[in-house]
Parts: structure tokens; sequence; C-alpha cells
């Protein structure tokens, strides 16, 4: 296959990484706020 | 094998906006504005942070729920010029991408559930992503005409739980808005099904118009609007709603029986010419997001 191929591979990974630490970054500022709410 | 052969031997992994298409993102927001109208019509209030993961996890569901729905009926969307570039159909996702990501999502959905907000609400979007997974998708879709009448169910449930979310228990009201959704979903799918029939005929699936023909649907779509309009003022006369959502709720009904009306006496067969039917369809989506809105509004005024 081509480098064409290698680089939108390598692309969707990177793209997918980023989203997925997005959503774990903002997992972890809604459990600590829910912990917070359950506290109070 | 490098890295770099390894890569270019597979095939493209699906991109993230994939993943966010199989949880049909355009469905999800009746699902959140209903089930948000149910949690602020509760006479109950809710911490803010855990109203928005309830909302969430709501969401979530629908989501989860979606996906399945996606992945089962993968070989119905190729079939169907309106969902042919779905994320499977069009090759842009496998088949175990989706599987596994709806089954995470609705499991995820339903323990935050559970753990953040509380377990009656948790057992009520269980039972609401089962029902439109196993009841609807996999059992009813493929063999009666009555399928989106009892699968219908599945999308009335948000309000229900969004009640559940703020007060712990079920009362009338959510239970009436439940009744109403259920009864909107037949006019509501009926409309759409009457102008895209020869898609779900081609794709096989035994939607209303295609078993019974237009004209049998378009006296069903009048029958079932009777009921789902005594059910949406339903709360007026009860004592369960002011006379703001009174009001609101009789004329917005007639207004959907109207159209309701005028559906069935249309005799067109020409779906590019179904204009009664496609005005209908469009109303509707408007008639329950009005309904509930000035549900809310209602609610607001009276407590």
């Amino acid at each position: 296959m081509t480098p064409d191929h290698q680089r939108e591979y390598q692309a969707r990974q990177r793209s997918r990484a980023k989203v997925t630490a997005l959503i774990l970054g903002a997992l972890v500022i809604l459990f600590f706020f829910i912990s917070i709410a359950k506290m109070s | 094998m490098s890295p770099a052969a390894y890569a270019t031997a597979q095939p493209l992994p699906a991109d993230w906006r994939d993943f966010l298409a199989l949880t049909k993102p355009r469905v999800m927001t009746l699902v959140v504005f209903t089930g948000l109208c149910g949690m602020l019509a509760a006479p109950t209030t809710i911490h803010p942070v855990l109203g928005f993961t309830a909302i969430l996890c709501i969401a979530l569901g629908a989501g989860a729920a979606a996906a399945l729905n996606m992945w089962y009926e993968a070989d119905l969307d190729a079939a169907m010029k309106r969902t042919r570039n779905r994320p499977l159909p069009a090759g842009r996702m496998g088949r175990q991408s989706a599987l596994h990501f709806g089954v995470g999502l609705g499991v995820f959905s339903v323990l935050l559930m559970g753990l953040a907000v509380n377990l009656l609400a948790a057992a009520i979007l269980t039972v609401s992503i089962l029902f439109y997974v196993l009841v609807y998708t996999v059992w009813l879709k493929r063999r009666t005409p009555q399928n989106i009448v009892i699968g219908g169910a599945a999308g009335a449930f948000p309000p229900l739980i969004g009640w559940a979310a703020a007060t712990g228990r079920i009362d009338i009201l959510p239970v009436l808005l439940f009744i109403l959704v259920f009864l909107w979903t037949p006019p509501h799918f009926w409309a759409l099904s009457l102008f895209v029939r020869t898609d779900y005929a081609a794709a096989g699936v035994p939607m209303m118009p295609v078993v019974a023909g237009p004209r049998a649907t378009r006296v069903q779509v009048f029958l079932y609007t009777l009921p789902m309009v005594a059910a949406a003022i339903a709360p007026w006369p009860l004592g369960l709603t002011g006379s703001l959502y009174g009001i609101a709720a009789t004329i917005l009904s007639l207004v959907f029986l109207g159209l309701a009306a005028r559906v069935s006496m249309s005799r067109i067969e020409d779906q590019a010419l179904m204009r009664d039917e496609r005005r209908l369809f469009a109303f509707s989506i408007l008639y329950l997001f009005a309904l509930f809105g000035v549900l809310v509004a209602d609610r607001m005024l009276l407590a």
C-alpha cells in the first residue's frame, strides 16, 4: 500500500487518540463534581 | 512486520465522527429534550451536577441503543437510500467495532446513572435500551407492521427517567407523558413511512404502508391521533398542570388532529406529491417539543 494510506491511517489514530483523551479528561472533571455533589 | 508495514496492511480505523454518527445525534436531541423536561417538571429539585449527569446518561443510553440498532440492521440500512451512507453500510467501520461501542456505551450509561443518580432511573434506562434493541430492533421490526406501535415505547421512556432521576419515584404525570409519546410515535412514523415507503419496501421492512397500503395507514394515523390528543390534554383536567399547559396542549393538539384528518382524507399515491404527510411529520416534531416546553413553563409557574 502507499505512503498516503499510511499517513491517513496514522492521522485517524491521532484524531481518535485526541478525542479519547478529551473524553477521559471530561469524565475526570465530571466524576470530581459528582463526588462533591454527593458529599454536599 | 514493522509498525508502518502493519498499518498499511490494515483497513483504515473508523473515524471518531463515524462513532458519533452511530449514536444518531439528531434523534438524541428529542430524547434529551423530553428527558430534561421530565426532570424539570418534577416537583422536587435535583443537584445541577447530578441533573446534568442524569441527562448525559439518558443521551449515552439512547446513543448506545442507536449504535446497537445500526449494528443489527446494517443489511437493512444498505438497502435503503435514506440510510445507506451510515458508517456500517458505507464500509467506514467494522461491525465488531459498532457492537463493542454500543455495548460499552450502554453499560457505562446504566452504571453511571445507578452510581451517581439513583437505581430506579438506572433500571428504567436499562429497560429502555433493552426494549429498543431486543423488542423493537431484533424482534418486531422485520416481523410486523405494528413494529413502531410497540417499539415506540422505547422512545417514551426518557420523561419517565428524567422524573425518576429527580424524585426517585414514578407518578401519574410522567406516566401520562410516557403514554403521550407512545401514542405520538405511530402517527409521526407512519407519516414519514408514507412518503418513503418505496425505501422500506426495497429493504423488506413490513412498515404499515408497505403491508396494508397508504389508505389503511392514513386511517390508522388519524385513529392513533385521537387517544394521543386525549393523553396530551389529560394532565390539565386531572389538575396536574395549570391552564397555560391546558390551553397550549388543546390548541397544538387540535392542529395535529386537523393535519391528521387531512392526511386521512388524502388519496395521493405519488410520494413526491405527499405534502400533507410531510406537513404532519414536520409538525409532529414541533408538537412534541412545544408541548414539553410548555409543560415545564407551566409547572414552574405552578411551583
